[in-house]
């Protein structure tokens, strides 16, 4: 029971780790930049579903899908505001710039959506079922499927879409992608906005685990980091079976061995996987032509 | 001619220095009628998941403050309450105490929530000699902090003496035999751990498990379910309202419903809101209830909360009612203190709360609160068992 548990619940918050630090993948495939405050993009949707869901009253489809476009919208801006300045420049600042657009949003959110963090409940995930003799709530089903089928619908999208071809011809070299006519900004621009969108996604699914409040992002945020690295940042299924890997280290260190050892033994395993594998465990190591 | 201009000249040259002279007076007037106030600090979460607990410690302060200078104030000098945010952090609560020792000035220091900010300012209460007061952290170490002098009192819960309450009402209500402990990750957590393992320990018992869970945690199944394999009849649960909400959502979703038997961290937010339909099954501590047949000053501090806050239509409004409460008696006791001290001098104010005799209070009445050897007024005689019904914290079985 303690190990089914302990599955159970590293599923969904390793699926949650994955989306997040998918959108590190998307970014740094294809422009070497990342935005270090993916965790604000999280809460910027758990935010704008309970404004939209809760707030308003919609129905929670269109307050989630409403979300998920600001979302991707904010992914946008953060490009062009925080990452596309400095990196046309050959400057590494976009790394403190997109940490400072996030406090930024962060502290938007603090004093226009409230200091208190508000719950948001989802009648169709109070329910449960039981599974291998233990009970699980369909929010712990649905997550981890959720999670996937994104995972897999970015698959599809860059391997079978014109776009998607278009942000891999750029992922592979740029100058030539541009060259073949391909907008390298707009490929940019996309994959920041499908960075945030991964994230919002997360934020939307956490929220009736969870709560929502302005700094429920950071945490995770922080944490995807260390996932994608983890997984090795230039590989998509590589960092989301990084996410679960994680989540699901994390629950059976807490279950099995007491909730005392769970953050040291966590990443003090990252710290072990990456000194044997410096490009993560599904990376590869990037090859110079010379 | 000349007489006539010259005789002009003096004549505004007087009255504009005496509308000069006028308005300087007029001004060092309001300068020295502003100096002449005695400034009471707070430093508390006004904002983030605590942020109800620091409104309603401002509310109780307030309450107090009007009524003592409505009665001419204290010393002859009107009180004011000057407010700074902690954000629930040690290090911000620190900046905070500093700025309103060393700017403000202020004569007594009241604290907040939670305890780790209160730990980390007596250490610079008790090295600048000026009184802390706490009108909620129920940390122990925070008053038996073994500093000679000692400048910090409470009017509040002790977790020590909670713990035992805890574990006599588990027993007494539940007939739980076997409880674990599912603590916040935070130095609260292990002040309880330590009160609740020695109050277990003094009636020969052990703990089912202790399991620590931080602030941040999304899921605190695998810890509970711990408790569970080992067989807890009955929880402990210690953590503020937002990781006390993600203990009780787990729950839900492990399908699992053990009596829970908490400390007061609940009380200090949306509680039912966060934690869902089953909010209603955490027993909590409190000090005070407005609800119920309410004492004299009872009724006074209710009355007086309706006319100054729009929001409180009735008792059901007054929450959390422990921060208010503790807040109300803490600023009446302080105040005769800096009475008996006859002066705003720190280690006076201090040897004024020992000579503080009987004085009737919203929580009880007082009689010689504070000794040398007690800085703690509150005790476990004291302790009222809530739980939320709706958004109201009632006592135990009380309908809404």
């Amino acid at each position: 029971m303690l190990v089914t548990s302990a599955l159970i619940t590293g599923l969904a918050l390793g699926s949650m780790y994955g989306l997040l630090a998918l959108g590190f993948h998307v970014t740094y495939a294809v422009s070497s930049t990342v935005n270090f405050a993916q965790g604000s993009s999280m809460m910027l949707g758990a935010v704008f579903a309970y404004t939209f869901a809760v707030t308003l009253g919609w129905p929670l489809a269109p307050a989630a899908f409403l979300a998920l476009a600001l979302c991707a919208l904010y992914g946008v801006i953060v490009e062009l505001l925080a990452v596309r300045p400095f990196a046309r420049r050959g400057s590494s600042a976009w790394l403190m710039a997109t940490v400072a657009l996030g406090i930024v949003a962060d502290n938007t959110v603090l004093f226009t959506f409230g200091k208190e963090p508000r719950g948001f409940t989802l009648a169709w995930a109070q329910g449960s079922v039981q599974l291998a003799g233990i009970n699980v709530s369909w929010l712990q089903i649905a997550i981890p499927a959720v999670g996937l089928a994104l995972a897999a619908a970015l698959h599809l999208f860059s391997r079978h879409t014109k776009l998607g071809k278009a942000m891999l011809a750029v992922v592979q070299n740029p100058d030539a992608a541009r060259l073949m006519g391909i907008n390298v900004a707009l490929a940019v621009s996309l994959a920041y906005a499908a960075s945030s969108l991964f994230a919002g996604a997360a934020g939307i699914m956490i929220a009736p685990l969870f709560n929502v409040h302005s700094d429920m992002g950071t945490l995770f945020g922080l944490k995807a980091f260390a996932v994608a690295i983890l997984g090795g940042v230039t590989s998509a299924w590589g960092v989301m079976l990084a996410g679960l890997i994680f989540g699901l280290t994390e629950s059976l260190i807490t279950a099995l061995l007491g909730s005392g050892y769970t953050q040291i033994l966590s990443f003090a395993l990252v710290i072990a996987a990456l000194a044997l594998m410096p490009n993560g465990l599904f990376g590869r190591a990037e090859v110079k032509k010379v | 001619m000349a007489w006539v201009l010259l005789s002009f000249t003096r004549f505004f040259w007087e009255v504009d220095m005496r509308i000069l002279l006028a308005a300087l007076a007029f001004l060092l007037g309001i300068s020295n009628a502003s100096a002449q106030t005695i400034k009471i600090g707070l430093v508390t979460a006004l904002s983030g998941q605590s942020a109800r607990a620091g409104e309603a410690i401002t509310r109780g302060l307030a309450i107090a403050i009007d009524e003592i200078n409505a009665k001419g104030g204290v010393l002859g000098r009107q009180l004011e309450l000057v407010r700074r945010d902690d954000e629930a952090t040690p290090a911000k609560g620190v900046i905070a105490a500093r700025e309103l020792l060393f700017k403000e000035k202020v004569a007594v220091l009241f604290g907040g929530l939670d305890t780790p900010v209160s730990l980390a300012i007596v250490p610079i209460m008790n090295q600048e000699k000026v009184p802390f007061m706490g009108p909620w952290a129920a940390g122990t170490p925070i008053t038996r902090n073994g500093a000679d002098p000692n400048f910090v009192f409470r009017v509040s819960a002790v977790d020590e003496i909670v713990n035992r309450a805890m574990l006599q009402y588990s027993q007494k209500t539940f007939n739980a035999k076997n409880c674990g402990m599912i603590l916040v990750n935070n130095p609260w957590g292990e002040s309880n751990e330590k009160g609740l393992t020695a109050a277990l320990a003094a009636k020969g018992m052990k703990p089912a498990g202790v399991e620590k869970f931080d602030g941040n945690d999304v899921d605190v199944v695998p810890q509970l379910t711990r408790l569970k394999a080992a067989g807890a009849d009955c929880l402990f649960l210690v953590g503020n309202v937002g990781p006390s909400a993600q203990v009780v959502k787990s729950l839900d979703r492990m399908g699992w419903k053990p009596p829970i038997v908490s400390h007061w961290g609940p009380a200090g937010g949306r509680f039912t809101e966060l934690a869902g339909p089953s909010a209603k099954d955490v027993h909590f501590i409190q000090t005070y209830s407005f609800f119920g047949k309410q004492s004299p000053v009872g009724e006074k501090v209710l009355k007086a909360l309706m006319a100054k806050y729009p929001d409180v239509k009735g008792a059901g409004d007054v929450t959390p009612a422990v921060g208010v409460a503790n807040a109300y008696d803490g600023m009446m006791l302080t105040a005769m203190a800096i009475q008996n001290a006859g002066s705003i001098d720190g280690p006076k104010i201090r040897e004024g709360f020992y000579r503080i005799g009987r004085y009737e209070g919203l929580i009880k009445t007082y009689d010689k609160p504070f000794t040398p050897g007690n800085h703690d007024a509150v005790n476990e005689n004291d302790y009222v068992w809530t739980q939320f019904i709706d958004n109201q914290i009632l006592p135990v079985g009380m309908k809404n």
